[in-house]
């Protein structure tokens, strides 16, 4: 099973990169996806999360070929 | 309707007068009330001066947000057309930002609908500004109220 995760704004900046891939055995909820990832960064207050591009709770079960996002609260307009 | 990313500057009052210009002529007649809001960047932010600010997005999640939030104002209120341009990437101070519009019979659900889109673009589509102040670049952390 392949994931891709993207990181936008100041998000990416403070983690240093823009993407990550993951290979897990298991299926996993957006929050184990980050927790797999960062063991030892707790997931920012108020980050947001999308998978497919759409906005997923944290509990979300994440499918084979699914891309995850996390990024800061949005700012436009 | 419409819904675009604009990568360089744009005159929103030229391109509603081009949008409006061609309206479906089945629309001619129909419209009695058009709102428009126009955002444009500011040279202060929290009490500095901001000189340059960049627009970054998340290339085909904010696409389908603004089309959906569109379409949404659509279903809600009896729209004839909506036009929603934004911009990403570098802007200079008294650079628009956002063009809003939307046509319809009367002004009630003009006002509501235009309203109703900017609200949901601030909190939904996937934008996310940065700054250059004189002490260098910072993220916007949230919008300012409404």
């Amino acid at each position: 099973m392949a994931v891709r995760i993207k990181y936008f704004a100041s998000l990416r900046d403070r983690l240093g990169r823009a993407e990550d891939r993951l290979d897990p055995a298991v299926a996993l909820t957006v929050a184990e996806v980050w927790a797999t990832l960062w063991p030892d960064t707790p997931l920012p207050p108020n980050t947001l999360a999308a998978v497919n591009m759409e906005y997923a709770s944290p509990e979300q079960t994440v499918r084979d070929g699914d891309e995850v996002a996390f990024f800061p609260p949005v700012t436009g307009g | 309707m419409k819904v675009e990313l604009r990568a360089t500057p744009f005159d929103p009052l030229l391109e509603l007068g081009c949008y409006q210009a061609g309206l479906d002529e089945r629309l001619s007649g129909r419209y009695g009330a058009t709102a428009i809001f126009i955002g444009t960047m500011r040279d202060f932010n929290d009490g500095d001066t901001v000189q340059e600010m960049t627009l970054e997005h998340y290339p085909g999640m904010t696409e389908r947000h603004l089309q959906r939030i569109v379409e949404s104002a659509a279903r809600e209120w009896p729209l004839l057309d909506a036009l929603l341009i934004h911009r990403i990437g570098a802007l200079q101070p008294n650079d628009p930002i956002v063009l809003a519009a939307v046509w319809s019979a009367q002004r009630a659900e003009a006002f509501a609908a235009c309203r109703f889109i900017m609200e949901e673009l601030k909190s939904k589509a996937p934008f996310w500004k940065r700054e250059r102040t004189a002490a260098g670049p910072r993220w916007v952390a949230h919008n300012t109220p409404g």
